[in-house]
């Protein structure tokens, strides 16, 4: 659990800054703008939506302090980021693959495509690769219907895809990573 | 005495006029390149980059390039447009970096087009002109009669069929909107005029004169603007489009969807101009109720009679809300004409709140649309920056202002009580209803909802009148309905037909039939609430109650074909398997019930099946239909019981004989190897995953059916078919 959950202080002020130091600016500013609003417990979804988009998942320590400093109870912030399927709990890899299961693609072979990710990243469904660059989930319909069966690939959409190109594939986002590793190193070299 | 609504729609509108007239993109070349999820995937925004720098190379300024939505076509992506002056357009399919460079060099700087590449054309040439008949596919008018005569008329001419092609149209739906007598219209391209035919000596006289003196014949002339003018003129000689009549998705593919500007100048916020200066929601309403338009979400409520009952509440704080949330796999058209077309769901909104009396509206939209997010944001922006949001709309006193609220994954939110509770900022489960949210919705207050295909029709039938919108459709339900077409046919995409069009014309005339030369087994209509219609039933007419009748429904319009290669008890399968996983788990029928309907058709798909499991699932969907609290788990039995009721010898197979003849489920089938047909080539062996063929080279192999994980690749990869599946 976060740090701010062993505070030796009930003081509101101390605990609220522990807990604006949890969420990012933007997040922080949202929540601010709506505090006054009408409604403004209505804009929950909307927050983890922001929280998710930073950090890519949604950890306890990120639903506490949107409960505090929102002033929702922690069970209904927890409640509706485990009811949505779109909110991860868990971190992700540097890319999300998600392979449509639609009916669409279902009919054309999307399971045979699902076989051949799992095979090539050597993890199931829900996981993340050790190299900690794919996440591998499945989902269902990305309304592409006519390019099936489709992966999505971060917010990259690919089809029609048969088991074989799947590793090509793979690839290009592996050497897409390594690049962003190189250029990420560089400015420190110099 | 001026109007200040009308007179800002018309300081709007000139204004408009001058800025389009500025950009002069009459006189120019225009690239049109699609941009919408779809077209981004298939690689336009490639394409698009490709031509510009084509462009900047050639250093022409006569040349631009114009970004559209998206028009349907999905299997053909990235479609390309190319519009010169003065000359039909011509579209380009499957458009690639190389194919760019060709039409740029060949068509549009030596005006030679890349034939072979065209869309759906098969011809060495292109016509210099075409004309395209009406043949009234709703009203049986004249239209083919006369069309023979027109070509025997020209042939008698000495004018060849490929210099001027004729053509035919389903439905332009222009008769009766100005009044008069009915007749055959005929547009003509590339002049963009429409004519209005009675008699045979109107055709000679459009021979003579537009054709062999090159001239409009303004006597013929039609006063009748047919509302989707605009995209027959770019899309009129593709049969896929002129079989379809374009209503809700008219502007798709036509207009800018960023660009507010474009949508007036195709007539955009006339109709809200026209609801707020006169003021009477009544007429509104009036008009609604004339057109029988029905909620295009899937329930068919009358949106009329919905308005009406939110509209008399006392409670005067009232919201309208756009549901979004297109959960069902395979449906496709809500993202397409929110992406490609905001403006007008944005005006039906707009229209919407008046008539009801909301101060605010909602779009609900699922999170994995982030385009189609990313458009209604930037539409409701500049309506706001305009006037045409927020407070004293255009000048009627009227104060209205909408906002998105993002959906989060779960297919029960296109459920309206459970939409209404996300919005709310809570868990997205169902309530009981009565009441209903035009009774009492968000937070307590009378709130209509409404599908996005559904807003996209309001304009529409407000500026052609109800009884216009009713005449397209059928008895009980005007106009058209978009149907999303995906699965094992021939062309994938969005089709827009009139409500009553058979389903093998949706299938087989504009789809092109099922793939790969197979057979077609049944259509499925309405997603995972819906059911089958075996192909004996294909000339069934499409509406929600001859579907009702055949135990599918409409739904939001997903329309899957599955072919003699499907198994009915695995789709069935499949659909159960996503209600489950759906099922948000609130009441017990639908929590259980699903689970174990689930259980029982894996067992059969195991060859585990047992004689009294069809009875077990039978009993145990009508209690899943009747006792469930919300449509999902009230709907979620329907393929099982619609698979039961007519594919009932395929789960007799499953269970008794361990057999299934699709071939499709792994439990139930296993692979063999020909020895006469088997060259011993090692394809097979080398491609085999648990290496469990074997053989000597030039010999016939052998599979280890204890090994064999039945994954098929050794069918897929063998050429010599010395493979079977049995």
């Amino acid at each position: 659990m976060s740090e701010c959950c062993h505070c030796q202080t009930d003081n509101w002020e101390d605990l609220e800054r522990g807990y604006r130091t949890m969420l990012p600016e933007d997040v922080l500013a949202f929540i601010d703008a709506n505090r006054e609003k009408e409604h403004s417990e209505s804009m929950l979804i909307a927050t983890l939506h922001m929280v998710q988009g930073h950090f890519g998942h949604l950890g306890p320590g990120h639903l506490e302090a949107v409960a505090q400093l929102m002033q929702v109870p922690l069970a209904k912030v927890t409640g509706v980021a485990t009811f949505y399927h779109y909110f991860r709990l868990q971190p992700r890899g540097k890319y999300l693959i998600n392979v449509c299961l639609g009916t669409a693609c279902y009919v054309k072979g999307a399971e045979k495509v699902a076989q051949k990710l799992t095979e090539e990243l050597g993890i199931r469904f829900g996981e993340t690769s050790k190299d900690g660059i794919f996440s591998l989930e499945s989902t269902r319909c990305v309304g592409t219907c006519g390019l099936a069966p489709v992966v999505m690939i971060g917010d990259e959409v690919h089809g029609p895809l048969t088991p074989n190109q799947v590793p090509n594939l793979l690839e290009t986002y592996l050497a897409r990573a390594a690049e962003d590793l190189v250029g990420a190193s560089t400015p420190e070299q110099k | 005495m001026s109007l200040p609504v009308r007179d800002f729609y018309r300081s709007m509108a000139d204004r408009v006029g001058q800025t389009l007239a500025e950009r002069g993109l009459d006189d120019k070349i225009l690239i049109q390149v699609g941009s919408a999820t779809c077209e981004h995937a298939a690689g336009s925004q490639t394409v698009e980059e490709e031509f510009a720098r084509h462009i900047r190379a050639s250093g022409r300024k006569d040349i631009v390039i114009h970004r559209t939505g998206c028009t349907g076509r999905c299997s053909r992506e990235p479609i390309v447009g190319i519009h010169v002056p003065g000359l039909i357009p011509v579209k380009y399919e499957r458009v690639n970096r190389d194919l760019v460079h060709r039409i740029f060099t060949e068509h549009i700087q030596n005006s030679t087009p890349v034939v072979k590449h065209i869309l759906d054309h098969d011809g060495e040439t292109l016509p210099e002109r075409e004309f395209l008949f009406c043949e009234g596919a709703r009203c049986q008018r004249s239209g083919p009669s006369l069309r023979d005569r027109f070509s025997a008329l020209l042939e008698a001419r000495g004018i060849e069929p490929h210099r001027v092609r004729v053509g035919a149209a389903s439905c332009f739906g222009a008769c009766g909107i100005s009044g008069g007598e009915p007749a055959t219209f005929v547009l003509a391209r590339p002049e963009k005029v429409l004519y209005r035919l009675s008699s045979d000596e109107d055709l000679v006289a459009l021979v003579e004169g537009h054709v062999l003196a090159g001239q409009v014949v303004e006597r013929l002339k039609a006063k009748e603007e047919p509302i989707a003018l605009e995209f027959l003129e770019r899309y009129g000689d593709v049969s896929f489009f002129n079989r379809q009549s374009r209503i809700a998705l008219r502007n798709a593919g036509v207009v800018d969807p960023e660009s507010l500007d474009e949508y007036i100048g195709c007539d955009g916020f006339k109709a809200l101009t026209d609801v707020l200066a006169r003021r009477d929601p009544e007429w509104v309403i009036n008009e609604l109720t004339k057109a029988r338009l029905r909620g295009r979400g899937g329930g068919g409520f009358t949106t009329g009679a919905k308005w009406a009952l939110a509209r008399k509440q006392a409670d005067t704080t009232r919201f309208i809300i756009c549901n979004g949330d297109e959960g069902d796999p395979g449906a496709f058209m809500d993202r397409s004409m929110l992406e490609s077309d905001p403006f007008n769901i944005v005006e039906g909104m707009i229209i919407g709140g008046f008539s009801i009396g909301a101060q605010k509206g909602f779009f609900y939209i699922r999170a994995e649309y982030p385009l189609a997010i990313k458009r209604i944001q930037h539409a409701i922006d500049v309506c706001r920056a305009n006037g045409l949001l927020g407070q004293n709309i255009m000048g009627s006193g009227f104060d209205f202002d909408m906002e998105i609220r993002l959906g989060a994954g779960a297919f029960v939110c296109g459920e309206e009580t459970a939409l209404i509770r996300s919005i709310e900022g809570e868990r997205g489960q169902p309530k009981v209803r009565p009441p209903y949210p035009t009774d009492r919705g968000l937070w307590g207050h009378p709130t209509c909802i409404n599908n996005v295909e559904t807003f996209a029709n309001i304009s529409a039938i407000l500026r052609y009148s109800g009884d216009w919108y009713a005449r397209i459709g059928t008895e009980k339900s005007g106009g058209t309905k978009v149907f999303a077409l995906a699965g094992k046919v021939k062309h994938t995409g969005l089709v827009e037909v009139p409500l009553g069009t058979t389903l093998s014309r949706v299938v087989n005339d504009i789809g092109g039939g099922v793939s790969g030369g197979k057979k077609l087994k049944a259509i499925q209509t309405g997603g995972p609430a819906g059911g089958f219609i075996p192909a004996a039933m294909q000339d069934m007419e499409v509406d929600f109650e001859p579907l009702q009748k055949a135990g599918s429904i409409m739904g939001s319009g997903g329309m899957i074909v599955l072919s003699e290669d499907d198994c009915m008890v695995d789709i069935a399968k499949f659909y159960m398997a996503f209600s489950q996983e759906e099922s948000c788990g609130k009441c017990t029928p639908c929590r259980e019930g699903t689970t174990r309907i689930l259980e029982i058709l894996e067992r059969i798909t195991q060859g585990k099946g047992e004689p009294e499991d069809l009875d077990k699932l039978h009993r145990l969907s009508r209690l899943c239909q009747r006792t469930s609290l919300c449509g999902l788990g009230r709907a979620a039995p329907n393929p099982v019981l619609s698979s039961l009721k007519h594919f009932r010898e395929e789960f007799l197979a499953h269970i008794h004989d361990k057999h299934c003849p699709a071939k499709k489920c792994v439990a139930l089938i296993r692979y063999e190897i020909n020895a006469e047909k088997c060259i011993g080539c090692t394809i097979c062996a080398r491609n085999c995953p648990v290496e469990c063929i074997t053989g000597a080279r030039k010999e016939a192999h052998v599979i280890d059916q204890e090994a064999c994980v039945k994954c098929g690749n050794c069918f897929d990869v063998c050429k010599f078919a010395a493979i079977d599946r049995v």
